[in-house]
């Protein structure tokens, strides 16, 4: 035993290096869709009710490679990238405010909560009449949708940050602008991208819904003008491709939240 | 001002005493009083304190909690204002944090996203230092507190005592002048303590580093100190200097030796009243408050 460990107490335990969480996750889910295909092709759930994930499989590689499903993708894609950036910027900024000055805080925050529990999609039409059928709709109701959360968790993020962290930055004579950024930011991100991710959730739903809603864009327009049809498998592939934009945007922030705390 | 056996007095702090009695003082705290107003009514936490620490010596402070340890701390470290009185370093008195003083906190104070590398380099790298100089001179004190070979781990991997450590090593990475701790084993086994403190104590020794230590363990004073300064309970005065005549350089065998115990019952009768007049009026508030 090393000299550390004999002085003052055992190392605790290793970071572990291999987890089998997301790999049983995917096996759970392939479990349970073809568990879902048994049920159907038993005859015990009607393929009329909901389509045989095979089939649903088969029709969204025919809508990404045939289909339109490549591009409604990326058009969802870039909506929802848009909407991640401003809610990141914006909530930031509006939370460290908040957070920084307190009688912004205690006069906003109880808003910003009502807000977070509205169902902002319905404000639409303001943004239909500001920026008419468009993208730029699409965005602004998911970012709306998404910055309360965000706004949330950043104030929620620094106040939890403990003092003596920051003490240590001005024991340095350090600038509290460098206290902010070394030190500050960096305690609080954990919670900042907790938020952050709920922010993508909002905003994602509220983009599809949108689509979905004016009939214009990505993949909620896709699914919009599949219903219609009653095209059910293609209906189900679209909303596995909204799972995956979302698992993928949510794999991304992870990894921006590792490469931001160093 | 009194002081038990065995002891020495201070110098009296009017004028430049240094001189007379032929050693520089690194740090002076010079009347230092600070209130609290708490709405109701003026707590006095620090009353009138002056004490000198001696350039290279190991200095502690004792008192029972709520003496006004950790105020004097923050005082002293320039983290809390609105104080009469001087606190000076080098001969220039100071206002703020400053550069020659280097601050262990008492809490657990890495920063859990930072390897313990990057944790100790840390005031290197505020400071401008390039990245290979500073992990080269992280490394050394990493290795200094005997940490080598976990300089890629992160603290949630370590113990409290490993963590305290790192802290230790952070704060002597940029070199201050006088190291200032504020009971930084608090949070540890009686055990990891005696080990943790003898470890200070070589560091101290090998590297000569004026250290100011807050603490309310008599036996962590003694292990250490050079001398022990007695506050009493609230308001915090100096009651007692005393002086520990225990050989240098120690190791850990101290603490068994009769020379210690004997250090150990002296501060005790000194801490006794105070800590009692501490234990009395807690008692008095939570009954007053249940009542």
């Amino acid at each position: 035993m090393s000299d550390a460990a004999t002085l003052s107490g055992r190392v605790r335990s290793r970071r572990p290096r291999f987890s089998p969480a997301p790999l049983l996750g995917v096996a759970t889910v392939l479990g349970l869709l073809a568990a879902l295909e048994a049920l159907i092709r038993t005859g015990l759930v009607s393929p009329f009710v909901v389509p045989p994930p095979s089939t649903v499989l088969l029709a969204g590689i025919d809508l990404l490679w045939h289909g339109n499903g490549l591009e409604a993708l990326l058009a969802t894609a870039f909506e929802l990238l848009s909407a991640a950036v401003l809610v990141g910027l914006i909530g930031l900024s509006v939370g460290t405010l908040l957070y920084r000055v307190t009688a912004l805080r205690r006069t906003y925050e109880g808003w910003v909560a009502a807000l977070a529990a509205t169902p902002l999609v319905l404000v639409y039409p303001f943004f239909l009449v500001m920026f008419g059928r468009s993208a730029a709709t699409i965005v602004a109701v998911g970012v709306v949708a998404g910055l309360p959360p965000m706004v949330l968790r950043t104030i929620e993020g620094f106040a939890g940050v403990r003092p003596v962290l920051v003490d240590v930055g001005r024991a340095l004579n350090l600038r509290p602008v460098r206290v902010f950024w070394s030190i500050e930011f960096p305690a609080a991100l954990p919670v900042i991208f907790s938020g952050f991710r709920l922010g993508l959730g909002f905003a994602l739903i509220n983009i599809v819904g949108m689509e979905f809603l004016i009939n214009y864009g990505g993949l909620g327009q896709l699914i919009n003008e599949h219903a219609e049809l009653y095209d059910l498998p293609e209906t189900y592939a679209c909303i596995a491709l909204v799972v995956v934009v979302s698992a993928v945007f949510v794999a991304a922030s992870e990894h921006l939240e590792r490469r931001l705390r160093g | 001002m009194t002081s038990p056996e065995p002891s020495a007095p201070v110098p009296p702090l009017s004028g430049d005493t240094s001189a007379v009695v032929g050693w520089t003082a690194a740090l002076r705290v010079m009347n230092v009083t600070k209130r609290f107003h708490t709405g109701r009514e003026i707590v006095t936490a620090v009353d009138d304190v002056s004490f000198d620490v001696r350039e290279g010596e190991f200095l502690s402070v004792i008192g029972p909690s709520g003496c006004g340890k950790s105020t004097l701390f923050k005082i002293i470290g320039g983290l809390l204002g609105g104080f009469s009185g001087e606190v000076r370093v080098g001969g220039r008195s100071i206002q703020g944090p400053h550069r020659d003083i280097g601050m262990v906190f008492q809490e657990e104070s890495t920063f859990p996203w930072r390897s313990v590398l990057d944790n100790v380099a840390f005031p290197l790298e505020a400071s401008g230092m390039g990245r290979a100089e500073r992990l080269d001179r992280a490394a050394h004190f990493v290795s200094l507190v005997g940490l080598k070979g976990f300089e890629r781990r992160f603290p949630s991997e370590l113990s409290g005592g490993m963590r305290q450590r790192v802290a230790i090593a952070r704060t002597l990475a940029f070199n201050p002048k006088i190291l200032l701790m504020d009971e930084p084993f608090a949070a540890l086994d009686e055990q990891t303590r005696y080990l943790l403190g003898d470890k200070v104590l070589q560091i101290q020794q090998a590297t000569k580093q004026t250290t100011l230590l807050i603490t309310h363990n008599i036996g962590e004073a003694v292990q250490l100190s050079d001398r022990v300064l007695v506050m009493t309970y609230r308001p915090g005065r100096i009651k007692a200097v005393v002086e520990v005549d225990l050989p240098r350089p120690r190791s850990d065998d101290v603490i068994t030796s009769d020379a210690f115990a004997r250090h150990v019952a002296g501060l005790w009768r000194n801490l006794k009243e105070e800590a009692s007049r501490g234990l009395a009026e807690s008692e008095a508030l939570v009954s007053g408050g249940a009542g």
